[in-house]
């Protein structure tokens, strides 16, 4: 959309900041607000304190036809995801992926490939699941899948770190950013009436009910894998667990938000305006989202078909997207989650 | 070709916070309303659309204000800035109203915000609106539509027929034709005629044609003329417009609040001839804010520029386009192709006027004044003497004219031979009924939310 996205940041930031009419909107301006002039680390930490709410874009008076043409939401989108891209490890990853939502598909069909070749070849003697494929075997594949992208993540969120100018970290930056995550404050609008987004200037909390579905559903399925683990290696109880036990209430509860708000995503960006957001990653959202959505309606498929020939299958197809999912982590959409949880730390850094 | 449509009780001309709040109000009372707007919808709300505020009486904390601001201060404030020239009887109602206004505002989908960093005097008197003005107008537009107001774009009204004391028909143009409406009541709340250069040029004279106009390009003044030839009683000098110093590079229309400086009380202020002309420092910033537009438009070409240094340029609040930036100061009058020599001996007859700058106050009258120097600066007169040098040009920017319609405490119209039947003024329009010159921030917005009230209930009972 812009040649030059950070330059053009540059020049809105300047306009807003004489303006100061959305100060009461989201972190976003209260911190431009602070300064005068804009380092590009400036305006990479802005763009990922944005939310793209889209609040302050329907209030603008400087919006096109206005020859200022301002698109806030849209120019900082593009600076996020140029943020994105240049920190990733390694980076021609980062902008292989976020770009491209086939190639997320491609990945996620090779891995379940791999995981049904597993499961033809690598199984043992074990039960359920394990009848399918060995305990062992999935431990090896998952355990790297899971370690090596968290490292590289680590990497890209240390570069972040460097070029937005934080700080040592202390425990209450933490909470202040925790908070903030938890009940997703900058998706309220700071009237409380959430965001413009999927109807214009018509406020809603669909967008932040939805992402709520997904980021808790998210965490309950990794509850249930931890819990698991926990059963598993602490107490010699394997997998399958009946309903009412901690894995599985966590998973099915999870993959049941999950599944509802990873369509809810969907269905609100699919119906948002493409250029208040970054337009050339649309495809590389969508495939990320939808990986998602896979990951979560296999996983429940797999809970209600498991008892049927159909579970060799229904397990490659769900730990073959979650292998997906793990290994694009630090080059998709996932990403958004640890860099935007980086610029509320530093932010509450900013603040205090 | 012209077409026809009786459908609508009343038909509120304009599209701006007066207009909406007729339309709500009339909607609410049961009548059918359609609103006229000559802009397109993305520009719709006339000078709403680049407002912030809204000025409210109370008599404790409501809503984000803090404190209490009683009736007679707030005359008292209002008496100050219109040298008296203010209707006290309707500045008085529209005062005591502000403060029923405010929850009616909310409960129509306005929402409010702590006042902006930058304008803290402001945080007891003014109710600042989340997201600006345009975002009243957007929740307004939401809950006319919800009530089946009908709003059309891109339409300007042409003609406005009273035959004795009554409307017969509203004439508007849209999509290429000319369209006619007898409605029973109309309201009309279509602002001032800033944006008509050529009526500016005709009370001003020539040097109108260079003010920039900070509002809306489609506050023309039609339906005002209009109105004024047919007989309408007017109030209010068609030589008085509010006009401030703006930056010189701003857009000819529409730049609203960012093109606003700041600067002009850390600065000196030269003309095209490199000369000084008015104490800089005479007041604070926001008292001394609307005479500068009339100050810089008596110099030649209606143009100013302000000069400060380094020291200065954190006193300020930034604004739309960056200064012009130079190591010295000969560079700096070569850049804005001032008379390099005359700039830099006002510059040096400045800083050698300026005595002990140690009682230096950047936001209250310090007295750190010059010496010998004519016209003397009076307060923060420090010297421009840190490098880089910095520079910005100054145009007058009109904000809206005075001119209007004169109205009674129901919002009603007349003429010589008495009120109008069913036709009422709102905002802008008849703004000029309560005060003659001057402003205070966030008043606009009261008498055009009182009055759009006002207006749309009297005409939904004259319509019952």
């Amino acid at each position: 959309m812009y040649d030059n996205p950070i330059e053009e940041a540059r020049r809105q930031a300047q306009i807003c900041n004489a303006c100061r009419y959305c100060e009461g909107y989201c972190a976003v301006f209260p911190a431009m607000h602070a300064g005068r002039f804009f380092s590009d680390g400036d305006l990479t930490q802005l763009a990922n304190l944005c939310h793209n709410c889209q609040n302050c874009h329907y209030a603008c008076q400087y919006t096109a036809p206005h020859e200022f043409a301002l698109n806030l939401p849209g120019v900082l989108a593009e600076v996020r995801q140029e943020s994105w891209e240049e920190t990733a490890f390694p980076a021609p990853l980062g902008r292989a992926f976020h770009h491209n939502g086939t190639l997320i598909a491609g990945v996620a069909v090779l891995a379940m490939a791999l995981l049904f070749w597993a499961a033809r070849h690598l199984s043992s003697g074990g039960t359920g699941f394990y009848a399918v494929m060995a305990h062992g075997a999935m431990v090896a594949i998952f355990l790297p899948a899971f370690l090596l992208p968290l490292a590289a993540m680590g990497v890209g969120l240390r570069r972040y770190w460097r070029r937005v100018g934080g700080g040592p970290v202390t425990l209450a930056d933490l909470r202040a950013a925790f908070g903030s995550a938890a009940t997703m404050r900058n998706l309220a609008g700071g009237h409380g009436d959430g965001c413009n987004f999927e109807e214009e200037d018509v406020f809603s909390q669909r967008r932040r009910v939805m992402h709520q579905l997904v980021m808790y559903g998210f965490l309950l399925c990794f509850a249930a894998t931890a819990t698991g683990t926990i059963l598993h290696y602490g107490f010699g109880i394997e997998a399958p667990y009946r309903l009412l036990s901690l894995p599985k209430l966590f998973g099915v509860i999870g993959g049941l938000m999950l599944c509802a708000g990873t369509l809810g995503m969907m269905h609100l960006k699919a119906k948002a305006a493409p250029d208040l957001q970054a337009p050339e990653v649309r495809g590389g959202e969508f495939g990320f989202i939808a990986l998602l959505f896979t990951v979560s309606a296999s996983g429940l498929a797999l809970y209600a078909l498991g008892g049927t020939s159909a579970l060799e299958v229904l397990l490659a197809l769900h730990l073959g997207a979650v292998l997906a999912f793990f290994l694009l982590m630090p080059y998709s959409k996932m990403a958004h989650g640890f860099y935007r949880l980086a610029a509320l730390v530093r932010d509450a850094q900013r603040k205090r | 070709m012209t077409t026809q449509d009786d459908r609508y009780d009343i038909v509120v001309l304009g599209g701006g916070n007066a207009a909406l709040c007729a339309a709500i109000t009339a909607a609410e009372d049961g009548a059918k309303v359609l609103i006229l707007e000559a802009a397109p919808k993305s520009y719709r709300g006339g000078n709403s659309r680049h407002t912030r505020n809204f000025r409210c009486m109370h008599e404790a904390p409501m809503s984000v204000l803090v404190e209490s601001y009683g009736e007679e201060e707030y005359l008292a404030d209002l008496l100050r800035v219109t040298g008296g020239r203010t209707d006290e009887g309707l500045a008085r109602m529209v005062i005591r109203q502000s403060q029923e206004c405010l929850p009616w505002m909310e409960a129509h989908g306005v929402r409010f915000q702590p006042s902006l960093s930058g304008t803290l005097s402001l945080a007891r008197t003014n109710a600042f609106f989340m997201g600006g003005g345009k975002s009243l107008v957007n929740a307004y537009y939401r809950t006319a539509e919800a009530l089946g107001v009908e709003v059309l774009y891109d339409a300007p009204v042409r003609h406005v027929a009273l035959e004795g004391q009554r409307v017969t028909r509203v004439e508007y143009e849209h999509a290429g034709k000319l369209h006619t409406l007898r409605p029973r009541a109309v309201v009309v709340a279509s602002g001032g005629f800033q944006a008509n250069i050529d009526w500016l040029t005709e009370a001003w004279g020539p040097p109108a044609r260079n003010f920039l106009i900070r509002g809306t390009p489609y506050n023309r003044g039609t339906v005002l003329k209009d109105l004024l030839d047919q007989g309408v009683t007017s109030v209010g000098d068609p030589t008085q417009c509010h006009a401030v110093a703006i930056d010189g590079r701003a857009p000819k229309y529409d730049g609203g609040i960012v093109t606003r400086l700041d600067c002009v009380p850390f600065s000196i202020v030269v003309n095209k001839n490199g000369e000084r002309f008015y104490d800089e420092g005479e007041d604070v910033w926001p008292k001394r804010y609307a005479i500068w537009g009339r100050l810089v438009a008596a110099q030649p070409d209606q143009v100013g520029y302000a000069i400060i240094d380094s020291r200065a340029l954190p006193l300020f609040m930034p604004s739309v386009f960056p200064p012009i930036e130079a190591a010295t100061l000969d560079e700096l009058a070569r850049k804005m192709e001032l008379p390099e020599e005359k700039l830099l001996a006002t510059v040096a007859a400045f800083n050698a006027a300026c005595g002990d700058t140690s009682s230096f106050h950047p936001t209250e009258l310090d007295g750190v004044a010059t010496t010998g120097l004519t016209p003397p600066k009076t307060n923060w007169a420090r010297p421009i003497a840190e490098p880089p040098f910095y520079g910005y040009s100054l145009r007058t920017g009109v904000t809206f004219t005075y001119l209007g319609l004169k109205v009674d405490e129901t919002a009603r119209c007349s003429t010589e031979t008495g009120r109008i039947e069913n036709l009422w003024a709102a905002g802008e329009t008849m703004a000029g009924s309560i005060l003659g010159q001057g402003y205070l921030a966030g008043y606009g917005m009261t008498i055009g939310t009182v009055f759009g009230r006002i207006a749309g209930r009297e005409a939904a009972r004259h319509v019952r």
